[in-house]
């Protein structure tokens, strides 16, 4: 396991104690070597996300937005700087911060079911079969798959092979949800529909999620805020936009919304500028 | 029905014959008549010009080793000589049998030859082994061995000796090349630690291979009497043909897909939950291929392993035939050529049809 740090004692030290961060992101920096010399992706990047809250994470392809979420998932080494979460400074990988990658990632020699099992018999390896049996069958049929749960991951669509992604990641109980553009490969109509699968089962296990994504109208509806990242080399957060539409949102409400558009001008200009 | 069993054939490489069904069941008649003739009547006329050309060949060769003779016999003993040298070759009679290239009806001959001496081999087995059953019960009785037909081999035991000794050599291979390519493909400093090795044995000849193995077999087993010949020839075999497997596993095992790697990383596999629910299933295309490989080469080394080792098999049986030099000895040879091309056809067959079983295939 991962040598773990009070996150508390440090801070209290500083006089500064607060446990209202779910993740605490201080003076991050990533620098890759290149033959060219360092590249220096992020620099001093500072983030704070709360205890169940969305955000969603957008910026100029390139910035650096996978680098930070792969780092916040232990999958990439940090060069300066610390990531807490849930008060324990990360050193690895884990999953209590379960990771929903643009390409569904199953492994496509299992089934759905199987895919699910892998997770939940790590995380709840004291639990009866039983009761793994319910939560991964619980976690398919929120994702609308009772009745592709037994097939091959290789024989499902794009969309359901996400489906299988959300309904992994949710079954594991974690604490952060971190998504690196999950539905970004998906057409438009599977991705209204997959933004409402995973807004549902969110709304219901109440964790943090974080969401990288390009698309302004997915950041706008999922989101409690939506970061936004300078262009790099040396991104930052350049503008954060709180998003004010009470939950659960109904995607029709949200487009009728007379601040809806504020706040998608809000974000393009920072795009564009 | 139909579709049915067009999937068995298209699963065990036999899918030629699909038009052969679909017209058969009146289906699309025109496409599948161009079908049926691109995928079947095509392949037969192939055939028929290879025999063709190998019969013209072999014809050609005869003229001129026929030819030559004349003149040699009128050359050094004058035009009577070389009459008589003509009408004897002409009558056929073995004195002055020409012996070259044969042409495809000698091999039929040959073949069926073959066929009949396997039968009369094995009639005389079955006499030998009723003959001393009632002795063998005795001998069993007293702790001693039975006694068993020593007579000699005909080509079909050749055959299954051969296969024997593949198989033998095929999963040796497998047990070494496979583990010892997961671990080289798991550790990057290993790797690169032996690669140096691998590169070097890779190439080895199969003679050499066998020259090693017996140093080693011949003097660890200086205690032990019995016959060395055949341990000699499968390790031999073995050994040559298992670094397709072992290159083949350890580029499938370090080349597993960042993304199966990640998923092991975020849910804390252990390093056997690793390697047997992600690394294996992931990479056994690779392996399969170059247990495929393995299995090709094998077989091609063994005919010249068995040869050299002087074990049984179709090796000895075709030096012994090269060296007897009887009549229809060429012709024999050339049987073994077929046998021998068509045994490792059917081999690369079963092991792609095991492949499609146990393999998954990404839709692309
Ligand atoms: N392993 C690496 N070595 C060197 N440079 C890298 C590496 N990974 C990423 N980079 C560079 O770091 C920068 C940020 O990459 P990153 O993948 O985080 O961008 P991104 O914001 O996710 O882009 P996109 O929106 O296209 O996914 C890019 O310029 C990329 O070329
Ligand atoms: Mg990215």
């Amino acid at each position: 396991m991962e040598t773990l740090e009070n996150s508390k004692v440090r801070r209290s030290e500083n006089g500064l104690f607060e446990d209202k961060y779910m993740l605490d992101i201080t003076q991050l920096t990533k620098i890759y070597p290149t033959p060219k010399g360092d590249y220096v992706v992020l620099d001093d990047l500072d983030l704070k996300v709360k205890h169940e809250e969305f955000i969603s994470i957008i910026g100029h392809s390139g910035c650096g937005k996978s680098t930070l979420l792969t780092m916040i998932a232990g999958l990439n080494p940090i060069s300066r700087g610390t990531i807490v979460a849930n008060n324990q400074t990360i050193k690895g990988p884990g999953p209590d911060r379960g990771v929903i990658f643009q390409s569904p990632s199953l492994l496509p020699w299992m089934t759905a079911y199987d895919n699910v099992m892998l997770g939940v018999k790590q995380v709840f390896g004291h639990g009866t079969k039983k009761d793994r049996d319910d939560i991964v069958k619980y976690y398919l049929s929120k994702v609308g798959l009772e009745d592709a749960m037994y097939k091959k991951a290789k024989d499902l669509s794009q969309g359901m092979q996400q489906r299988v992604g959300i309904a992994r990641a949710f079954a594991l109980k974690p604490k952060v949800l971190l998504l690196d553009e999950p539905f970004g490969m998906l057409d438009s109509l599977t991705r209204g529909e997959l933004q409402d699968v995973l807004i549902e089962v969110w709304n219901q296990e109440k964790i943090t999620a974080i969401m990288i994504t390009h698309d302004v109208d997915e950041s706008i509806f999922l989101a409690d805020r939506v970061i936004m990242m300078t262009s790099g080399p040396r991104a930052k957060v350049g503008d954060i936009l709180e998003i004010d539409f009470e939950r659960p949102r109904l995607r029709k409400d949200v487009l009728d919304h007379p601040d809806y558009y504020k706040y998608r001008e809000h974000l393009i200009n920072f795009l564009e500028h | 029905m139909k579709d049915k069993s067009i999937n068995i054939l298209n699963f065990i490489g036999l899918g030629f014959f699909e038009p052969a069904i679909r017209l058969a069941s009146g289906e699309e008649t025109k496409k599948n008549l161009v079908a049926l003739f691109k995928k079947i009547v095509l392949p037969i006329l192939s055939v028929g010009l290879f025999l063709l050309l190998w019969s013209a060949g072999s014809s050609h060769l005869y003229n001129i080793e026929k030819e030559f003779r004349i003149e040699k016999a009128f050359n050094e003993r004058g035009e009577a000589a070389a009459r008589l040298e003509r009408s004897c070759i002409d009558s056929g009679s073995k004195d002055c049998q020409i012996t070259t290239l044969p042409s495809p009806s000698q091999v039929w001959v040959a073949y069926k030859s073959l066929l009949a001496d396997h039968a009369s081999i094995s009639a005389k087995k079955d006499a030998f082994a009723e003959k001393v059953a009632a002795t063998n019960v005795k001998r069993a009785e007293q702790g001693l061995d039975a006694i068993t037909y020593t007579g000699r081999p005909s080509f079909v035991d050749q055959i299954f000796t051969s296969l024997k000794t593949v198989f033998a050599g095929f999963l040796l291979a497998l047990f070494i090349a496979v583990p010892i390519g997961i671990m080289l493909g798991l550790s990057e400093s290993l790797r690169s630690s032996v690669n140096w090795l691998i590169q070097i044995l890779k190439p080895v000849s199969p003679v050499v291979w066998l020259l090693l193995v017996s140093m080693i077999v011949n003097t660890l087993g200086k205690n032990s009497d019995g016959d060395s010949s055949f341990t000699i020839s499968f390790i031999s075999v073995g050994l040559c043909a298992m670094w397709a497997t072992l290159v083949n596993t350890s580029m499938g095992v370090s080349s597993v897909d960042k993304d199966y790697i990640n998923v092991a990383k975020v849910l804390q596999l252990n390093i056997g939950q690793k390697v047997f629910k992600i690394i294996l299933p992931s990479s056994f295309p690779l392996i399969f291929t170059g247990l495929r490989i393995t299995l090709s080469v094998a077989w091609m080394v063994l005919i010249a392993i068995e040869l050299l080792a002087q074990s049984p098999g179709l090796g000895s049986f075709v030096w012994e035939e090269f060296q007897n030099g009887a009549n229809d000895s060429n012709s024999k040879i050339i049987v073994a050529m077929f046998v021998i091309g068509i045994i490792g056809f059917l081999l690369d067959r079963i092991m792609l049809t095991i492949q499609k079983f146990v393999t998954f295939t990404e839709e692309t």
